[in-house]
């Protein structure tokens, strides 16, 4: 009995949980992964694209509620995310004519682009503080639980309870569809192939008659697509902040870095990699150690390797490793 | 006598905003015929192969295909014209399978493509045999076939090879000379730049010998490798 709520505490404090933010991360990083495989540059913007993507979508929330639209028991963001996606898709291709296809077309320096799009970041960032305010906002509406830790206890008797949360079901369901669908587009269809053999080999690209231009807009309207499905995912999950927005980039840039930049399954690999180290690590392990150690044994503490605070040292300690010891991710990527 | 199926006619010019590389040199091909580029390192050999195609800006001199002046267009538009080139390095994508390699090959194309890719399966069976294999797990020699049958999906009327024979054993070598000689017997006009002078000029319709940028032997393959000067500085004797 006690090794079977062991069991349950793991699931509900740490599996669950990990699986949820790991398939967030997972489509952050499959943004940035994109961009650096096709555009050969780290996108630092990336935060704040999923910030402006879920701002947009918060703002068609409000007015789908304010009219009465609904389709509870699933939130209504779900119904005003396609919106979000289109607004975003519109700024980035707004700025990849104002700005980046300026340094594209100088064959700019990566290291150059790099810093442009911290530029675009300051830029988005300060946009999206001015439309909706640095406060945080919950926009999540509809049914919160899938399963209630309360209904769990009763149906099996255990003491520890499990709770599946909408958000969280909704995350997996979503990230499982959006990459069957990304790597369907990117394995089948003439479009995906042609962006895959740009990323490649640009000059052999443009030599078969590909044309780049066709395939840098596709890239943005994809990562516009990813970008503002994992915001909308985060904030539906845990809230909207534009602050914490910015601060995901260094857990997703971790990911696709772990996984190997540049490649869209280490993208997948990576974001798992980094939520379940950042909430294992996290995570106090007491109450799992007193279900299985005899009492003797049991930890006084908490038995918390790491405060929450600083769970982002988990993402960069992660990154330093990877970087120093397989510079080309998990997967074979390219080097950063 | 009538003008040839291309011409590079009188080309001078170098990368950039650099020194010339080439100084008036003439590089032409007739119909179905294979055309080598061979000379000396730094001859500029496959300077003009890209002077050819597009990839350098000529400050003197045309670049005639089949009567039309293409000395102004860009590479790409030049493979809208019918030419297709074969890089010396770099020519395949790695990632992709041997199959998409086709593909992508024949991007520009909208009509049914399967007919030219069971003419290059037809040309190089191993390829049939690996389609659904990354290109880039593929051998040397294997990989130079991926890469002219890349080039041959465009169903061009001229190819241009630049040193497809560099890195690969001698067996491999002679096996795809046989190839490149198939390829012309079906009409497609040859231009090939190789450091194998002898074996290469022994296929070749014509021959340019080019040292320093100029030409300085030019004639049939069998003419250059009969000629006593030409042998004894650039074939060893």
């Amino acid at each position: 009995m006690d090794f079977l709520n062991a069991i349950v505490a793991i699931a509900n404090y740490v599996l669950i949980p990990g699986i949820a933010y790991g398939s967030q991360l997972a489509l952050g990083a499959l943004g940035v992964t994109l961009i650096y495989g096709i555009l050969r540059f780290s996108n630092f913007a990336h935060g704040d694209t999923m910030a402006f993507g879920t701002m947009v979508t918060i703002l068609f929330t409000w007015w789908f509620q304010s009219l009465g639209i609904s389709i509870a028991p699933l939130p209504t963001a779900l119904l005003a995310l396609p919106f979000g996606i289109v607004f975003t898709a519109l700024l980035l291709l707004g700025t990849d004519r104002a700005v980046y296809r300026f340094y594209r077309e100088k064959r700019a320096a990566p290291v150059i682009l790099v810093i442009v799009s911290m530029g675009v970041m300051f830029i988005m960032n300060g946009l999206v503080r001015f439309i909706i305010g640095p406060d945080e906002q919950r926009f999540a509406d509809g049914a919160r639980f899938l399963i209630r830790a309360r209904d769990f206890k009763q149906w099996t008797g255990l003491s520890e309870g499990l709770a599946i949360r909408t958000s969280q079901a909704i995350t997996v369901v979503t990230a499982v569809a959006v990459v069957a669908l990304l790597f369907w587009f990117l394995m089948r269809t003439r479009t995906g192939k042609s962006m895959r053999a740009y990323s490649d080999n640009e000059d052999l690209a443009l030599l078969s008659g590909i044309n780049p231009e066709r395939v840098v807009m596709y890239t943005w309207l994809i990562v516009a697509a990813l970008a503002t499905i994992a915001g909308v995912l985060y904030g539906l999950d845990k809230s909207f902040k534009p602050f914490t927005y910015f601060q995901l980039l260094l857990p997703i840039f971790a990911s696709a870095v772990v996984g190997g930049l540049g490649n869209p399954i280490g993208a997948i690999a990576g974001g798992f990699v980094v939520a379940f180290s950042e909430v294992t690590i996290t995570y106090a392990w007491k109450k799992v150690l007193v279900y299985l150690l005899p009492e003797s044994l049991e930890p006084s503490g908490l038995a918390q390797l790491l405060s929450t605070d600083y769970k982002f040292a988990v993402s960069f300690a992660l990154l330093i490793i990877v970087l120093l010891f397989k510079p080309t991710g998990l997967f074979k990527g390219k080097t950063v | 006598m009538s003008e040839p199926f291309l011409i590079g006619e009188k080309m001078t010019g170098g990368y950039g905003k650099g020194p010339d590389i080439l100084h008036e040199c003439t590089i032409a091909v007739e119909k179905g015929e294979i055309a080598v580029i061979v000379g000396p390192n730094g001859a500029g050999k496959s300077t003009a192969m890209k002077a050819v195609f597009g990839m350098l800006d000529i400050r003197g001199g045309s670049v005639r295909l089949d009567g039309e002046d293409i000395t102004r267009l860009t590479p790409q538009a030049r493979v809208a014209k019918g030419m297709a080139f074969v890089p010396q390095t770099s020519n395949i994508f790695t990632s992709l399978t041997v199959e998409e390699n086709l593909e992508m090959g024949a991007f520009l194309r909208h009509d049914d493509i399967s007919e030219t890719m069971e003419q290059v399966y037809g040309l190089f069976p191993i390829l049939r045999e690996k389609r659904h294999q990354a290109a880039g797990e593929l051998s040397g020699g294997q990989r130079q076939q991926v890469a002219v049958g890349r080039a041959l999906m465009t169903q061009p009327t001229l190819l241009m090879l630049d040193e497809p024979t560099a890195g690969v054993s001698p067996i491999v070598m002679d096996e795809l000379f046989d190839r490149i000689i198939e390829v012309a017997r079906t009409g497609i006009s040859i231009l090939m730049v190789e450091q194998n002078a002898r074996q290469a000029l022994a296929i070749a319709d014509k021959g340019y010998v080019l040292v320093q940028g100029r030409n300085a032997y030019t004639g049939t393959g069998r003419e250059l490798l009969d000629d006593p000067e030409v042998r004894k500085s650039f074939l060893g004797g």
